[in-house]
């Protein structure tokens, strides 16, 4: 499996997990790998990651549920525009997190879902692009790259991976925009946005686009404004709004606003 | 397992405090040992403290665990959580030092054993290290850095983080006193080593007040390009 043969020395051999857990009816959730009847293989710990433990971790892993994350295309390119809260259940975590990860010089991904699963995955795609590049002389097209991910994560479908991400690129047939889940999706779109404040976010950006043409300042200050409405609006968005604009020389990252700073501007405008 | 739950009796006032019925014993490979830990980065610093008290359910196992480990000269790593696996991870990250150390004849710098521990922590994605860890130390220019974990590797660099059990009491205090947040009209000092020192004695001292798993006493191992200084403060013992 991926994982394996990337952490060479220390992983256990998944591949009987894999092929074990197939046969099983796929009745169970994302946050709960309920792994019984492993038979002869030493990991045979059910491991309930819901917290039914007595005196057990309350939450040991920091899943970032709370998130807002959004992608859409343009006249010219995609602009990309995440917010930057963590949080573990109702205890905020951090309000500094670089929910944007930088592929390469014309490919981003974003975050939504398990913190650590889409940093991973996302910086193995990274090589993977990069030994693309090598072995065919040419950069890779955000359809190829977007597949190799889902492809990566399919492998552990079910064993509870947590991955909302948007690869977002400029490749020789214009911007591209791809949204692909550790459920096994992969989906080609205009606009997209994941997470717990994501159907503020659609308000916005939906109404937004309805005047064709956007210049790149405009589409900017939409992008922007959507992830600020949603950090309003859900609990669990807040922070900072990353900004980040994809054109044809690669992408370029535009601002980073304090959503406090924001209420405040937008305050000043109504008035 | 005690399982504590409030049980109602028949004048409607709560009743015993144990739960009596049948419970479902099974066996965990986790236990939680409590601890806090605590890093700040300054422009030519580190700090990394921790409490010194092991403790498991209502007894306290020792006094004198720290919960610091010396990793290189120019950094140090604090682990709470389940003490089992903070002592297989420091090891495994100790042997990892060492083999970086053979094969490229140099130290590895903080930023490399931040992404390091990242890999490591996600090779356990699906049987993940019970532990909470916060890097402290300089980087490649001589300045602080702060790099704080999730268990499974989620990483970032930061300026000040807590971590473990008296985490959430703690870190609204850093973000108050070192941050400025949440302040008007006040100017904001850079941080230097004695009043972050000073700061930090103060945190512990108010977490162990209220929180049962921090206490006894406060190692802090201060980072600079001199080497590494370590200092203990005594904290309440209760």
């Amino acid at each position: 499996m991926a994982l394996a043969s990337v952490l060479q020395s220390e992983s256990v051999d998944f591949s009987n997990y894999g092929r074990q857990r197939r046969g099983f009816a796929s009745g169970l959730t994302e946050t709960e790998l309920g792994l019984e009847s492993v038979g002869g293989d030493s990991l045979s710990f059910a491991l309930r990651t819901s917290c039914s433990n007595g005196d057990g971790p309350d939450r040991k892993i920091e899943f970032l549920h709370g998130t807002t994350t959004l992608a859409f295309k343009f006249q010219h390119g995609v602009i990309v525009a995440v917010d930057s809260r963590a949080t573990a259940g109702s205890y905020i975590a951090s309000q500094t997190v670089k929910k944007v990860i930088e592929i390469n010089p014309y490919l981003l991904g974003t975050m939504a879902g398990g913190a650590a699963d889409c940093s991973f995955w996302e910086r193995l795609l990274a090589r993977q692009c990069r030994v693309y590049e090598l072995r065919n002389k040419e950069r890779i097209s955000v359809a190829a790259a977007s597949k190799l991910l889902a492809n990566m994560v399919y492998q552990y479908k079910g064993m509870g991976l947590s991955m909302g991400t948007m690869v977002c690129g400029w490749d020789k047939t214009g911007p591209g925009l791809y949204y692909v889940d550790s459920e096994g999706n992969r989906v080609c779109g205009d606009l997209f946005a994941v997470g717990s404040g994501s159907m503020y976010a659609y308000g916005i950006v939906d109404s937004g686009l309805k005047q064709k043409d956007l210049t790149v300042e405009e589409a900017c200050d939409l992008g922007r404004r959507a992830i600020y409405q949603a950090t309003y609006r859900d609990a669990y968005s807040g922070g900072q709004v990353n900004l980040y604009h994809v054109h044809s020389e690669g992408w370029t990252r535009v601002s980073q606003s304090d959503v406090l700073m924001l209420h405040q501007q937008y305050q000043a405008e109504k008035a | 397992i005690m399982f504590t739950t409030q049980v109602y009796g028949d004048n409607g006032k709560m009743k015993e405090y144990h739960y009596t019925g049948p419970v479902e014993h099974r066996f965990s490979p986790y236990s939680f040992n409590g601890g806090t830990v605590l890093a700040v980065a300054g422009e030519d610093f580190a700090i990394v403290a921790s409490d010194t008290r092991l403790s498991e359910g209502y007894s306290i196992h020792s006094r004198d665990s720290p919960k610091c480990y010396k990793l290189t000269n120019t950094t140090v790593i604090g682990c709470s959580g389940f003490h089992g696996d903070c002592l297989t991870l420091t090891k495994i990250i100790d042997a990892r030092l060492k083999m970086y150390k053979h094969s490229n004849n140099k130290s590895m710098t903080s930023g490399a054993i931040a992404a390091m521990l990242s890999t490591i922590l996600y090779g356990r994605r699906f049987f993940p290290y019970y532990v909470y860890n916060i890097i402290g130390g300089l980087d490649e220019e001589g300045k602080g850095a702060v790099y704080s974990f999730d268990p499974v590797g989620s990483y970032q660099r930061d300026t000040y983080k807590a971590g473990g059990s008296a985490s959430a009491m703690l870190q609204p205090l850093l973000d108050n006193q070192i941050g400025y947040k949440n302040m008007e009209g006040v100017q904001h000092l850079p941080l230097n080593q004695e009043k972050a020192v000073q700061l930090v004695k103060d945190v512990f001292i108010s977490a162990a007040e209220r929180d049962v798993y921090t206490g006894d006493a406060l190692r802090i191992c201060i980072v600079t390009k001199e080497g590494i200084k370590e200092e203990t403060v005594p904290l309440r013992k209760d």
